[in-house]
């Protein structure tokens, strides 16, 4: 975790990386939050609508990209997520997160850092966009 | 396009309450790949920033939180999510959520064809009656079949 004074518009955010995503993986978010759209788990119904097989949460990819962003400024911090849903995150793609600050500044008694930040497939196509606002410690 | 009741546009729906548990907030951390010791340790755990969408689970039809238009699934598209924080939520916060359609809008689809943007507002307030966070949604119907 970092602090107001360590950070620099521009700066890079480190990039966190899910290896080959797994129909499991879609199974486990099902359960977890609650979205039993059956179309991210029921093969023959994503198929009757028309998809090769089942895809993933949007919601599970902007669950990984909050991760990328906690990791940098702490899970405490966050107070603004906010995403955009692009193609959609097939079984067996890797998924990158990544961002960079775009701008330091005081509000409300708080030194916050507003980013913007992606998901990205394998092959370089955006899963997901968005920004994010978070109040940091230090001066 | 779906119809509109421009006079729901604004009303709060009925609550759901929102009991928030540890092992649930474990559960769902495992699930986005998120190993911090901040979503499992018992004495200073606090939800991961998309832990809200577990209201799916109480909430019964998500389309509560966009009573005022009724919405064709098949041309639907999750367009965005937006959430703000404004204190931490915590094992053992009981949360009442209320939602209600915050503004329906039409626009032109870039590829032609007229695209419905309707806006949904969920409000967590905790047991002290502190508002604790505001998550937004964005649900667009297309004209046309949903495109991938």
């Amino acid at each position: 975790m970092i602090d107001f004074a360590g950070v620099q518009e521009g700066q890079e955010i480190p990039p966190f990386v899910v290896e080959r995503l797994t129909r499991t993986d879609l199974v486990r978010y099902a359960g977890a939050s609650g979205d039993f759209n059956p179309i991210h788990h029921d093969e023959d119904f994503a198929k009757a609508a028309g998809n090769p097989t089942v895809f993933g949460h949007g919601m599970l990819t902007a669950g990984f990209v909050a991760r990328c962003i906690t990791d940098f400024v702490g899970a405490t911090n966050l107070r603004r997520y906010r995403v955009r849903f692009a193609t959609r995150v097939w079984p067996g793609d890797t998924i990158t997160c990544r961002g960079r600050v775009t701008r330091k500044y005081e509000r409300d008694g708080e030194r916050r850092i507003d980013g913007e930040v992606a998901a990205l497939n394998q092959k370089g196509e955006v899963a997901v966009s968005g920004t994010f606002t978070a109040a940091l410690p230090g001066s | 396009m779906a119809e509109v009741d421009r006079s729901l546009i604004g009303q709060w729906g009925p609550e759901t309450v929102l009991h928030v548990e540890l092992g649930k907030i474990r559960e769902f951390a495992r699930a986005v790949k998120d190993p911090n010791p901040l979503y499992t340790d018992a004495d200073r755990c606090v939800a991961p920033p998309t832990f809200l969408m577990t209201i799916a689970h109480w909430m019964g039809d998500l389309a509560s939180t966009r009573s005022a238009v009724k919405l064709d699934y098949r041309r639907l598209l999750h367009g965005e999510q937006d959430f703000e924080y404004l204190k931490p939520i915590r094992p053992g916060d009981v949360l009442r959520a209320r939602s209600r359609t915050k503004d329906v809008f039409e626009k032109e689809g870039k590829r032609g064809g007229k695209m419905l943007f309707v806006i949904g507002e969920t409000e967590f307030r905790n047991q002290h009656g502190e508002v604790v966070a505001y998550m937004r949604n964005t649900a667009i119907e297309t004209e046309g079949a949903v495109q991938g």
